[in-house]
């Protein structure tokens, strides 16, 4: 009897294997896994200690320069190797199954990795080739991509002309000839302008929409928000929070009602619950013996909540947006002509 | 979900040596550098200096060979800036995130370099035979020539290619080709070992351009490859198997940092 039972083992665990890799995708296993992760470079360490576990669903990795933010996404892309802990990345080890999760993995880096001499369809079909399609399917995939990066009409351009956005754009194009599990973003709006940082939102989401797991870093704390169901905060190559971002902001606490001045300025605020009666009691107070200030509802923002978890804010006030980037510039070549 | 399959070695370096084909191509002024370069020295050695060398006006047929060699040099050292500039930029490292063997794009970067540097060759030959550079060799030696120089070309591209994976920037890479290009220099290719001091001329004798250069010139002549034919195989082989297996070694560590 035991014999008979060994002989059916083989089939039985075929089995298994089967179900699992039918409903792998529908259960809610986690896309990422991280345990104990510890990574140094020429002995300083950049990530230690790192514990993180992932479903399916957009994920912003949210943290201010240099807080390891890059080095987790190349260790996940099995890009680089990992020192101490364990990662696994779809369920697989990166260290022994870096091919089989290149399979299944697309990633978008910091800098838009497309080839400056050859156009924005041969840069598509390339890659399509090289992912293992046939020329003729890869034409026809790179059509359908351009057509929705919106790139059509500069489809036989050499990439060398292209803008900042357009590179990005077609930069992403790249990671999605083939529909991976999961995309990796490293900062993709980072020196985008604010129209071209919509666009590729908009993109992001319609793929979040059709099943794809999103991981992204970023420093912009409005992109985490807007984006991601999960929020990670990184710090100092630690985690230091983690949940959808409401609940980070909640960390910080209720709304509170501004009591501002003529000039609009901020006079004092008043906490409250944030419930109707709440926010009424407060604004009452207010008008019995102020009644012509001005008030304002003001819920805590993901910048408040990085102020609140990390002590400092996520990205330096001089570089917070591209806008300001463009003014240095601009500042720059008048001091230049000036001098 | 469809994972993507990827592709093979030999397609990857199919789709590799394409693109790289297409780059040099479309680096019009690379392109044209790597062939008038070796024709402007060509010229300045054979009229300007030609004459003091050797009066009688036979020094073309011997500065041939030696302005071929260098021609080839020039053509390879934008490997190194090309293998560098895809390592700088991301390439390389998106191609590591796909089911793809990387290091198959240094490939394409070895042979399209081979091809433009076969081409130069030619036209360098025959802008010689234009200004007066009679060979005596005969179908048989044609091929015996062409066969050496590319395995020169190869072997110095090898080389280009591992240093390009070395180098800091495609700025650092194209810098390292200078040196190299300096071999031909201290070779018989432009005077016999003969007439240099004594520790130039240890140097001279022993290095891979001269016994190429001795074994090319031979056979234009319309002689036979003799014993620095084997020397010249023997070193062009070796230094493209000792440049393969170390970019194999060193390409895992460049590029996982």
């Amino acid at each position: 009897m035991k014999a008979l039972y060994a002989a059916r083992l083989p089939t039985v665990y075929a089995a298994l294997c089967v179900c699992h890799t039918l409903f792998m995708p529908y259960t809610n296993a986690p896309v990422i896994e991280v345990t104990g992760l510890g990574k140094s470079y020429d002995g300083t360490p950049v990530l230690s200690g790192l514990d993180l576990s992932l479903t399916s669903g957009v994920h912003a990795l949210l943290g201010p320069n240099g807080a390891g933010k890059t080095t987790l996404v190349n260790i996940l892309t099995t890009l680089v190797p990992h020192d101490a802990g364990s990662v696994r990345v779809l369920g697989l080890e990166t260290r022994t199954d870096a091919a089989r999760i290149r399979e299944r993995i697309s990633v978008t880096g910091q800098f838009a990795a497309v080839d400056d001499v050859l156009t924005g369809a041969e840069n598509l079909v390339m890659m399509g080739r090289l992912l293992g399609l046939s020329v003729r399917d890869a034409r026809s995939r790179a059509a359908v991509l351009l057509e929705r990066f919106d790139l059509d009409s500069a489809a036989s351009r050499r990439v060398v002309g292209y803008s900042g956005g357009m590179r990005r754009r077609l930069d992403l194009a790249v990671s999605l000839i083939q529909t991976p599990e999961i995309l990796f973003l490293d900062e993709p709006t980072t020196g985008l302008d604010a129209r071209s940082r919509l666009v590729l939102w908009q993109q992001i989401r319609e793929l979040a929409e059709g099943g794809t797991s999103v991981f992204l870093t970023t420093q912009y704390l409005e992109e985490a928000d807007e984006l991601a169901d999960q929020v990670v905060v990184l710090d100092g190559g630690r985690i230091v929070a983690q949940g959808s971002s409401a609940q980070l902001k909640a960390r910080v606490g209720g709304d509170v009602l501004q009591v501002r001045g003529a000039h609009g300025q901020l006079l004092r605020e008043l906490p409250t619950d944030g419930s109707a009666a709440g926010v009424a009691a407060a604004a009452a107070a207010v008008a019995a013996t102020e009644p012509t200030l001005r008030v304002e509802l003001h819920r805590p923002t993901l910048d408040d909540a990085f102020l609140a978890l990390t002590g400092h804010r996520a990205v330096p006030p001089d570089d917070s947006d591209t806008g300001q980037d463009v003014n240095d510039q601009s500042e720059f070549v008048g001091s230049g002509v000036a001098s | 979900m469809s994972a993507a399959p990827g592709v093979g070695v030999v397609t990857a370096s199919r789709i590799f040596i394409g693109r790289a084909t297409r780059h040099s191509l479309r680096d019009v002024e690379s392109l044209l550098m790597a062939v008038i370069l070796p024709v402007m020295l060509m010229v300045v050695f054979v009229y300007v200096f030609g004459g003091a060398i050797s009066p009688t006006g036979e020094y073309l047929d011997y500065v041939v060979p030696g302005i071929i060699l260098i021609c080839s040099g020039f053509g390879a050292a934008s490997t190194a800036v090309g293998v560098s500039r895809d390592l700088t930029t991301g390439t390389i490292n998106r191609l590591r995130t796909m089911p793809v063997p990387s290091a198959t794009v240094l490939v394409g970067h070895t042979i399209a370099s081979l091809a433009r540097n076969l081409f130069a060759t030619v036209v360098v030959v025959l802008v010689a035979v234009a200004i007066g550079f009679r060979p005596d060799a005969g179908p048989l030696q044609w091929v015996g020539v062409a066969g050496l120089i590319a395995l020169y070309i190869l072997a110095i591209t090898s080389i280009f290619a591992m240093l390009g994976l070395l180098a800091k920037s495609p700025e650092a890479a194209n810098g390292y080709g200078f040196i190299l290009l300096f071999l031909p220099y201290a070779s018989s290719a432009f005077v016999p070992v003969e007439t240099m001091p004594t520790w130039l001329r240890g140097f001279a004798e022993h290095q891979p351009s001269t016994p190429v250069i001795e074994a090319t010139r031979s056979m234009l002549a319309g002689g036979g490859p003799g014993s620095q034919g084997l020397v010249a195989v023997v070193w062009c082989v070796g230094v493209i198997a000792v440049a393969i297996a170390l970019t194999a070694w060193f390409f895992p560590r460049r590029v996982a940092r």
